[in-house]
């Protein structure tokens, strides 16, 4: 998957958890947690559905890599690049 | 020939309108089976039905708004004779709340809710009318949360009166649409009121040392696939599920001025509405599942408030309600109970504390409880004990 692809499915499944937020104008460095106000419960649905889209099992003590939208795209491409070596 | 009738849905609710059936007359139901969606101020509900037997018939066309109590259809039980044709009496006309829109033809089953657009928020009520209006919800603007697209929106856009104006000498009535959020502020505003006026609240605070519960969780989950991991609220909500066993004073109602405790726990869960807005619908025996099935309870109770699906016994049925403000910076909330409830228990955020420790300073993961309690119930003393249990339970999450 490209960088792109990766933004386009964690942008899409950001959305599917806060669906009236325009993630074109999130600031993709901002803490996710503030920029479109998700709990606990929202991030471990991001996680989940990250885990079923593209089968990667993220772990808790990941988590924090994960709190900005570049956070995660750069994490779940560094994580399917190792992945296929 | 028992009557299905328009639940309570709470102490603040008179009135809801019937938008969909999802049984026809001639299904059998059972105990627990859901049968119809009706829209309130707390949004749409799916209503649950008590009585098991077989749909006679519907007693309310679909799209009327009638008072709580009003039935709307008649169920006859198993084992009970087929009444003749002869013998049934007309169905008197169900008093309306208030003039409503047109109905649409009734007795028919319902059409299957429409999914909505890529990109389009609504109502379940709103996809069913739009579907049955023909209506595309992408022209329809919303004026629910962050522009969600309401069944009022949908009546709005086919030209059907939203509200007529009541009739002369009759106030005027607010239209309930689902999650409307102003509807659902005024529902708010009268419960705590209600609240604030009628109930001597006390409040209390003890603070946690829940380490042990971070440790046990992060070891878990280690070895868990994100769909199974647990969080620390289902801990919190076990706990004081738990701790209502021995404090009864806690856990129950209290109607015309005596206190009924309640044998089971329903945990009430806190949830907050994307765009504002709260409701609390209830994790039924939250003290006897086990902490996986609570937090798959929790998942889809969370998931259903948020979409406007909660059912009719989740909003009734809480004895006890728990509220955690988690990761929304503040280390204290002081709720205020939710009448006919007796008591609210409320979590701050986890923040790392200096403690001390078998008589050392060490970093631990701290959290405030807090509780608000009748004082007409109970007092301090037992308030006191109460969360110190609580937080006795906190230190050993392997054995909840």
């Amino acid at each position: 998957m490209s960088d792109t692809d990766i933004r386009n499915v964690v942008q899409e499944e950001l959305n599917n958890i806060a669906p009236e937020v325009d993630m074109a104008t999130v600031d993709p460095k901002a803490d996710l947690r503030e920029a479109i106000d998700i709990d606990s419960m929202d991030f471990l649905n991001f996680i989940t559905a990250i885990h079923h889209r593209l089968g990667l099992d993220i772990p808790e003590l990941d988590y924090p890599k994960l709190v900005t939208v570049d956070g995660a795209v750069a994490y779940i491409t560094a994580r399917l690049n190792s992945a296929k070596q | 020939m028992a009557e299905f009738r328009m639940p309570s849905l709470g102490a603040d609710m008179e009135a809801g309108t019937l938008v969909q059936w999802l049984v026809k007359p001639g299904d059998k139901v059972k105990h627990g089976d859901i049968i119809a969606v009706v829209e309130t101020q707390k949004g749409a509900i799916e209503v649950e039905t008590f009585q098991s037997g077989t749909v006679e018939k519907f007693l309310v066309d679909v799209g009327t708004e009638v008072p709580v109590g009003t039935p709307l259809a008649e169920i006859r039980g198993e084992g009970e004779a087929k009444p003749k044709p002869a013998e049934t009496k007309p169905a008197a006309a169900p008093p309306k709340a208030a003039p409503s829109a047109p109905s649409p033809a009734p007795m028919r089953p319902a059409p299957p809710i429409a999914p909505a657009a890529p990109g389009t928020r609504a109502s379940p009520a709103a996809r069913r009318l739009a579907e049955e209006r023909g209506v595309d919800l992408a022209t329809v603007s919303g004026t629910g949360p962050e522009g969600a697209v309401t069944y009022a929106d949908v009546e709005r856009r086919v030209g059907a009166p939203a509200a007529p104006a009541a009739a002369p000498g009759e106030p005027e009535k607010k239209r309930a649409p689902s999650l409307d959020l102003d509807a659902m502020r005024v529902a708010i505003a009268a419960a705590m009121a209600r609240a604030k006026r009628e109930i001597p609240h006390y409040y209390l605070e003890h603070q946690v040392d829940v380490t042990p519960c971070e440790q046990w969780l992060a070891e878990k989950n280690a070895a868990l696939p994100p769909d199974s991991r647990l969080l620390i609220g289902v801990l919190a909500l076990k706990t004081v599920a738990l701790a209502c066993r021995r404090f009864p004073a806690f856990n129950g109602f209290y109607r015309d001025n005596k206190f009924e405790p309640s044998e089971a726990v329903h945990t009430g869960v806190a949830v907050a509405i994307r765009g504002g807005g709260l409701a609390a619908p209830a994790l039924h025996d939250a003290d006897k599942l086990s902490l996986d099935d609570l937090m798959a309870g929790m998942r889809d109770l969370v998931a259903r408030t948020r979409a406007g699906r909660i059912r009719s016994s989740e909003i009734a049925d809480p004895t006890i309600t728990v509220s955690s403000l988690g990761e929304r910076g503040v280390e204290a909330l002081y709720g205020i109970i939710y009448p006919p409830q007796v008591a609210i228990v409320g979590f701050g955020k986890v923040v790392q504390r200096p403690w001390v420790i078998d008589g050392a300073i060490g970093p631990r993961s701290v959290v405030t409880m807090t509780l608000s309690a009748d004082h007409r119930v109970s007092d301090g003393h037992a308030g006191a004990l109460f969360l110190a249990e609580i937080g006795r339970l906190l230190q050993e999450p392997d054995k909840l």
